[in-house]
């Protein structure tokens, strides 16, 4: 039965000016409109430029991250990621030079100027991030200035992020406005040279729930180091060594594949894609990566790896598979590299994905996802709530992989959810994060509260 | 953390407040069939939406004018008025209650003018409130957004008499509490408006349907009569007064200023208001109630009388929390709020000193960054506070009792109020729980009791 939108009646995709961004594979061959700026009264999931480099940003645990604006940006920012750290703690602080009117009158600068004295003679941090948020691009504080007057005044990095959010209202150009700073921060000064070695850069991977130390033991035991991480749980002395990696894996293709082209450029390292969601996913970019090297001990090693990791999880993997096969499952992601992850993770638990949507996808993501649906799936751009609720039910959907907004409107609908947001607490890459994830998957669309629920509602 | 000096003066370092949009986002869902309206860029209305979400754990839904260069360059009018248009065509609420952000507030869009030149369907309005997040705090946001009903939507009808009723403005406190002051209200056999009302709105059900506009809410016609209203209770100095003032000013409806009623002198003030304006009897369930939390009170003195405790938040929480600890013979140390406003310091100083209490600090727009310096030169016993303080309850080692907003890391307290007779009961449930908790997980052997 078709559901209407407990909106507008009559309006079958809710807002028809929105009908390019929301295609149904197999039936309509036209090209889905992803980069079209939201519409003014929409109701948008999309995020702000100045978050999307905070998020990239963030995970630098011993730098001070200084969010140049009104208090609020910093606030909704503050430790929002599941990012861990090994030692500092100081990224989980908040600053803000919390701007008020006078500020916003006669401009910011001397503000900033002092807030960074005051936190970098207290902190003693090894380098100082500034955010512009909106307010500051409006009034057109030199942000570039005033920090390269702190960075000369204490002798530190003291680097401008360029992160006005009314510059687009798309994440993707605060991914780029941090990826600028990180190029920054690394950059050699003159004279400095950063040694080569074997190790390797992982790009895009923010070490939620500790990932990054998960992959990093795979890759240990199969005999590469890693350099740094960009940027879960790195530090900025760490950060400064990446010039002499001797390769680049990039997870989050969204937020890196730009730093990973300049690297190349800059520093000639060459990147490959990888992709640690999944157990499929994992053993092949492990193969891949031992393939660079070349080395036959690391080739032989990666092999005995993913044979034992396998016999382990299969079974239990197995396990839930039996629970959930033929469930219907819809995902709503912010980048097309997670969707395409999940997908692959939901087909290999048995789950038909009949949904599908991100945040920021590119035109050429869209094509792989579509790639790997069968026919019939809704695959939709910069989705409101009114769609999602009604694809949820029109699909009748039994769980929803998605972020925290999502979380509460799936619920309400009587269906389960996983997180598979920024602040997302489970570790869930590698194998032992597909079965965690086969786990949440399993808890959440099994759980025995929806029986009460359909009682509830029936009318007992 | 620095060594020697303690004080800074720049900025804020981890902060306790946030910005005003979303306390007019906030409020703006307590009117019924209201769509909340972000007229700015759209990072703000997510921000503002995910963490009204993450607090309530509901769904919470606002537009946004979706604001970018152009618009940063030209004005907002021409966005806000398609999304008007949009708003209405798609969501199809009964009003739309605009709220700036500091772009838009930059850049200085004129409201008023856009949204008399706006395509407004029959029977359907639009309301705005300015909320420049680069002054006050959510809650002047909140206060912002509520004074905004009354001058757009209270009125007077002349050839009426008064209604014997009140007009209840509750402040920016959770859906459970808005609950509990109905329930003693019209327990007590009077009739009432209260606005904004978020109760069956941010605590609503599952019910495996989604609504937009959940049931509740104060409709725009009873937003409207509350000119007609013989009282107004503005429950919070920051959060009410200002509409409390504007519908005497503007509809003569005399204005009681009261605390929200946190603790047993604040809702005995309520109840007693209430009693001598409309004649009204006690009913015997609430005097039951106050005696139970006296003999509560006398059956857990021993918990915590004495020890210190800092409390932190929003001021119309914080005031009446410290009133009600002192009550308990608990010590509060240090005091803050975010939210400007040296009444503020006047105000808790005053009730703390009364109390023959000489070594305390209270700040009005301090930070965290402040009461952990504090707190590291001299302890206290217990925190109170919303989530954010969990960074110091941990690395100081001392318990924290979640009270106010945001709370992002603990569920059920949107439902569980803290106001009334029933809230004391929780309070002290928790403060006391807390203490004996502690003193079970860290005491010798010999000393860990059955019987506490
Ligand atoms: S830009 Fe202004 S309104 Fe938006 S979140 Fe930041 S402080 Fe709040």
């Amino acid at each position: 039965m078709e559901h209407d939108c407990s909106l507008a009646s009559g309006s079958s995709g809710c807002i028809s000016e929105r009908q390019n961004s929301i295609i149904t594979t197999g039936k309509n061959k036209s090209r889905i409109h992803c980069a079209d700026d939201s519409l003014a009264g929409a109701v948008s999931q999309r995020a702000c430029v100045f978050c999307g480099a905070r998020v990239v940003l963030n995970p630098i645990t011993d730098a001070i991250h200084l969010v140049h604006g009104p208090i609020g940006c910093a606030t909704y920012t503050w430790d929002i990621r599941g990012s861990l750290s090994s030692d500092s703690e100081m990224y989980r602080h908040s600053f803000s030079t919390d701007l008020k009117e006078k500020d916003v009158v006669f401009g910011g600068e001397p503000k900033l100027a002092a807030c960074l004295d005051e936190v970098i003679s207290k902190y003693h941090p090894p380098a100082v991030f500034v955010y512009s948020t909106c307010v500051v691009g409006m009034i057109g504080d030199d942000i570039i200035a005033v920090c390269k007057d702190a960075s000369e005044r204490h002798g530190i990095d003291v680097i401008p992020v360029e992160s006005s959010g009314f510059l687009s209202g798309n994440k993707i150009v605060g991914y780029r406005a941090a990826a600028e700073a990180i190029m920054k921060l690394i950059r050699p000064k003159p004279g400095e040279v950063i040694e080569k070695t074997r190790k390797l850069n992982f790009l895009g991977e923010y070490n939620l729930g500790g990932e990054k130390w998960l992959i990093e033991r795979y890759l240990n035991e199969i005999g590469i180091e890693v350099n740094v991480a960009f940027t879960g749980d790195s530090t900025v002395a760490a950060l400064k060594q990446a010039p002499g990696s001797c390769l680049n894996i990039v997870q989050c293709t969204g937020s890196m594949h730009w730093v990973a082209n300049n690297l190349e450029k800059e520093y000639g390292i060459p990147y490959m894609d990888v992709n640690f969601f999944g157990a499929e996913n994992t053993a092949d970019s492990l193969r891949r990566i031992a393939a660079f090297y070349g080395d036959p001990e690391i080739i032989r090693k990666a092999e005995v790896l993913i044979e034992r990791e396998l016999a382990r999880i299969t079974p239990i993997i197995a396990g839930y598979r039996k629970k959930l096969t033929g469930k219907r499952a819809a995902i709503y992601v912010g980048g097309a590299f997670k969707a395409v992850a999940l997908i692959r993770q939901m087909k290999d638990l048995g789950m038909e994905v009949v949904v599908t949507g991100t945040q920021t996808g590119k035109q050429e993501e869209y094509e792989t996802i579509s790639g790997l649906l069968s026919e019939g799936t809704i695959v939709v751009d910069d989705a409101n709530p009114a769609e999602i609720e009604k694809f949820l039910l029109d699909m009748k959907v039994d769980v929803m992989a998605g972020g925290v907004k999502e979380r509460v409107l799936a619920y309400k609908l009587g269906i389960g959810f996983v997180d598979h947001n920024h602040d997302r607490k489970e570790c869930l890459a590698g194998f032992d994060g597909a079965v965690t994830f086969a786990r949440e998957v399993y808890i959440t669309t099994c759980s025995p509260v929806w029986k009460h629920l359909k009682e509830s509602i029936g009318g007992v | 953390m620095p060594e020697g000096e303690v004080v800074h003066t720049a900025g804020k370092i981890n902060p306790v407040k946030t910005c005003q949009p979303i306390g007019a986002m906030y409020a703006a869902l307590g009117i019924h069939r209201c769509l909340p309206h972000s007229h700015g860029s759209q990072g703000c209305c997510a921000y503002h939406r995910m963490h009204l979400t993450r607090h309530f754990r509901d769904p919470v839904l606002a537009s946004t004018s979706s604001f970018t260069e152009g618009a940063s360059v030209f004005g907002g009018a021409a966005n806000l008025k398609t999304a008007i248009k949009n708003v209405f065509e798609i969501y199809k609420p009964d009003i739309i209650a605009v709220h700036t952000t500091c772009l838009s507030e930059t850049i200085g869009d004129d409201l008023p003018t856009i949204i008399k030149q706006s395509e407004v369907p029959e029977g359907k309005v639009v309301i705005h409130a300015n909320t420049p997040s680069y002054q006050g705090s959510h809650i002047t946001g909140f206060s912002n957004m509520v004074k905004a009903m009354v001058t757009y939507l209270a009125a007077r009808d002349e050839e009426t008499i008064r209604k014997k009723r009140v007009n209840i403005i509750p402040g920016f406190v959770n859906p459970s509490d808005m609950r509990e002051i109905k329930r003693i209200t019209s327990s007590l056999g009077v009739d009432m408006i209260m606005f904004p009302d978020t109760t069956n709105v941010l605590d609503s059900p599952l019910t495996a349907k989604y609504d937009m506009y959940p049931e509740g809410g104060t409709t725009v016609e009873e937003i409207r009569d509350t000119g007609n209203s013989r009282l107004t209770l503005a429950l919070g100095a920051w959060s009410s007064n200002a509409a409390g003032a504007a519908l005497m000013e503007k509809c003569g409806v005399p204005c009681v200023p009261l605390k929200v009623p946190i603790g047993l002198k604040a809702t005995d003030d309520l109840i007693m208001t209430l009693k001598e304006k409309f004649d009204a009897v006690v009913p015997d369930d609430l005097t039951l109630e106050r005696g139970q939390v006296v003999d509560t009170l006398i059956d857990t003195h021993f918990h915590y009388q004495g020890k210190k405790v800092a409390i932190y938040g929003d001021p119309d929480i914080v005031v009446p929390l410290v009133e009600f600890v002192l009550t308990m013979g608990m010590i509060p140390k240090y005091v803050i709020t975010g939210t400007p406003g040296k009444a503020f310091e006047e105000q808790v100083g005053a009730m703390i000193e009364e109390a023959g209490i000489e070594d305390y600090i209270v700040k009005a727009e301090g930070d965290l960054f402040d009461l952990h310096q504090w707190i590291k030169e001299e302890s206290v016993d217990l925190l109170i506070g919303n989530t954010y303080g969990k960074y110091i309850a941990r690395t100081e080692d001392i318990p924290l009792v979640r009270v106010g907003f945001p709370i992002l890391d603990r569920a059920v307290h949107p439902l569980m109020p803290i106001t009334g007779y029933k809230g004391c009961l929780r309070l002290i449930e928790m403060i006391s729980n807390a203490l004996l908790e502690r003193r079970d997980r860290d005491c010798l052997d010999e000393d860990y009791e059955l019987v506490l």
